[in-house]
């Protein structure tokens, strides 16, 4: 490849100007803020981890990891979620911390660039992890949080699908036991989102008619609590019908919490197989292409770190929210000082003195007050260069104008 | 930025789908204005059936879905095979069917640089992948039966319905990679936030498919 032009910068990663920064500051705060009442604490990790430990453990797949080498030859990567590394820590510098643990978190990640829309190199994520604690009060206790969060960072409409990975392990299980590939051939089409291609599977498998409206009706299975109670009447099998008791428990949690208008169920909604263990969850915004929070638990992550703990937890993606978020209009009102080098030290006083009331103060050294623009200016806001200031205050050898002095 | 709204924005292929998919709403009891099949307009309302056609060019039917400023759309199974874009696939419309295929010429022999043109070229990689061949994929916009008679590859993968213009040109089919039809797709997050809309639309469609097969 030819050498980048001075202006690039590595494809899928960003520059935050002042106004986007002001906005992803606003959304981060007022997220923590919130975790924070529901008792979860801040924690960093470094940005760099090891492949092997949780390169290996984490839910993104290798190809989507940025590698790089040490100077010892061990391969690093970057990032890609906050879950493996905060499982890391718990099972390390956390050990010995009774459970449950409360963690949240606010940091940008890193994939290896992807050709689908909506996707970056480098983002930001808040989230939560609630480890120690497997009971479907725990796993609501998330769906709420998540729907707080998406409320504190300013997103009007939204809803969040919840499924559970039981369902669709047992019932097939249930139903098409002893044939693996084919239960792997489902899965995998319900995880690609092609219904098409799980019917045509359907009619290959030659099952009987009534087996086969059973497996085709799940594509219809979402909705509120009522979906519990078709699901229930669906399967026989002990693993899918737990999945579900599991399931109307978290809703009646969620009812208690005043949220459940926010969520519906999808038994079709199948994270990653491989990572989640049961319930598993997606929040979308309306207007917003894509969706915007996504969670689940996760059993087995701790143990590949050597202290085995339900865990559950979900990650806003912070990033593509920042366009649908109100903003805070309690702009500080700005202020601009102009002085001469015999009042300095009146003038850089004077600016303490705002500053401290909150203002934001810009000062500046005035060689010539007769074409000093902003002294003469009738109209407010003045515009000085292309910045905008409630005020302006000269500070001038024995005189103060525009403003009071102390 | 899409607006907040709850109208079903259809992204609809341009074209040849178009009439056979405008036919199938028809069918299913939508009743969709015959005068639009020869349309310019590039958006058309539809306010007594909440909803708002998007004509689209049909390969760029799936990128309208995926990014959410279409909820649902209409498009080939060849688009979708090449496109590769995160969306749900709803329904086989079983309209516009057609197959993908590998063609050449009556007299063709494995040649040590095999060469095949195509407007699929994700399509035909993974074809020829699979099969441990190597070919060199040689990516063209249009005219594809060209590309074998005057010598620029020597086979091409390209959509195939009647076979006409393969005879006109002394091609043929030499093996069929899958069957298209169109099919109806929609958007990850528009299916949860409309899913009443899309689910009712989709009922109507696919009794009217139904009604068909019989």
């Amino acid at each position: 490849m030819s050498k980048p032009k001075v202006f690039e910068k590595p494809i899928g990663v960003k520059d935050y100007l002042p106004h986007a920064v002001t906005r992803l500051r606003q959304v981060e705060s007022r997220v923590l803020a919130c975790m924070g009442g529901w008792g979860y604490e801040q924690i960093m990790t470094p940005t760099i981890e090891y492949y092997d430990t949780v390169g290996v453990a984490s839910s993104t797949s290798d190809q989507k990891l940025f590698k790089l080498l040490n100077n010892r030859g061990t391969t690093l990567v970057l990032r890609s979620e906050m879950t493996s590394p905060i499982a890391r820590v718990a099972s390390s510098l956390l050990k010995e911390v009774d459970h449950p643990l409360r963690l949240s978190y606010h940091s940008n990640v890193f994939r290896a660039i992807e050709e689908e829309a909506g996707r970056e190199a480098e983002f930001f994520q808040t989230g939560v992890e609630l480890i120690g604690d497997a009971s479907p009060e725990a796993d609501a206790e998330v769906v709420a949080l998540a729907v707080a969060s998406l409320q504190a960072a300013g997103v009007d409409r939204f809803k969040i699908a919840i499924g559970h990975v039981g369902f669709l392990n047992g019932l097939f299980e249930e139903t098409l036991s002893g044939r693996g590939e084919a239960q792997e051939e489902l899965k995998s089409c319900l995880l690609r989102r092609d219904y098409v291609g799980y019917r045509d599977e359907l009619r290959r498998l030659e099952l009987s008619e009534p087996l086969k409206r059973e497996l085709e009706g799940i594509l219809r299975l979402r909705g509120g609590q009522e979906v519990c109670d078709q699901a229930l009447e669906l399967s026989g099998s002990e693993i899918a019908r737990a999945s579900i008791r599991h399931l109307c428990e978290i809703w009646d949690v969620l009812e208690a919490y005043g949220v459940s208008e926010h969520v519906l169920i999808d038994l079709t909604m199948i994270g990653d197989f491989s990572y989640y263990t049961g319930m598993t969850f997606e929040g979308y915004a309306a207007d917003l292409g894509f969706p915007v929070a996504s969670g689940g638990r996760y059993d087995n992550l701790l143990s590949q770190f050597g202290r085995p703990a339900p865990a559950t937890g979900f990650a806003l993606k912070t990033t593509r929210i920042l366009d649908l978020v109100r903003t805070g209009s309690q702009e500080p009102q700005r202020i601009l000082i102009g002085y001469d080098a015999s009042s300095r030290e009146r003038a850089l006083q004077e600016a303490r003195r705002y500053r401290e009331q909150g203002d934001v103060v810009v000062t500046e050294k005035v060689e010539d007050w007769e074409s000093w623009l902003p002294a003469a200016a009738s109209e407010r806001p003045v515009q000085y260069k292309g910045k905008a200031y409630a005020t302006v205050v000269s500070v001038r050898s024995n005189q103060v104008q525009g403003g009071t002095l102390a | 930025m899409s607006q907040i709204s709850n109208t079903l924005k259809v992204a609809m292929p341009k074209g040849r789908i178009y009439k056979q998919a405008s036919k199938l709403f028809r069918e299913a009891g939508l009743p969709i204005p015959s005068d639009f099949d020869d349309t310019r307009k590039l958006v058309i309302e539809l306010p007594e059936m909440d909803m708002e056609f998007i004509m689209a060019k049909p390969v760029d039917v799936p990128t309208y879905v995926e990014y959410g400023v279409a909820d649902i759309g209409i498009v080939g199974k060849d688009v979708l095979m090449e496109e590769n874009k995160d969306v749900f696939e709803l329904l086989d419309l079983g309209i516009a069917k057609c197959r993908m295929s590998v063609i050449g010429l009556p007299d063709w022999e494995p040649s040590i640089h095999p060469r095949v043109a195509t407007k699929y070229p994700n399509v035909a990689s993974q074809y020829f992948r699979e099969r441990g061949q190597q070919v060199e994929v040689i990516k063209l916009n249009g005219s594809i039966e060209l590309a074998p008679l005057i010598g620029l590859a020597d086979r091409i993968v390209d959509m195939v319905e009647t076979g006409q213009t393969l005879k006109e040109n002394g091609l043929v089919e030499m093996e069929t990679i899958f069957g298209i039809t169109s099919r109806l797709i929609a958007n990850r997050v528009s299916y949860r936030m409309k899913n009443a809309k899309i689910q009712s639309l989709c009922d109507l469609l696919q009794e009217a498919i139904a009604a068909k097969q019989v």
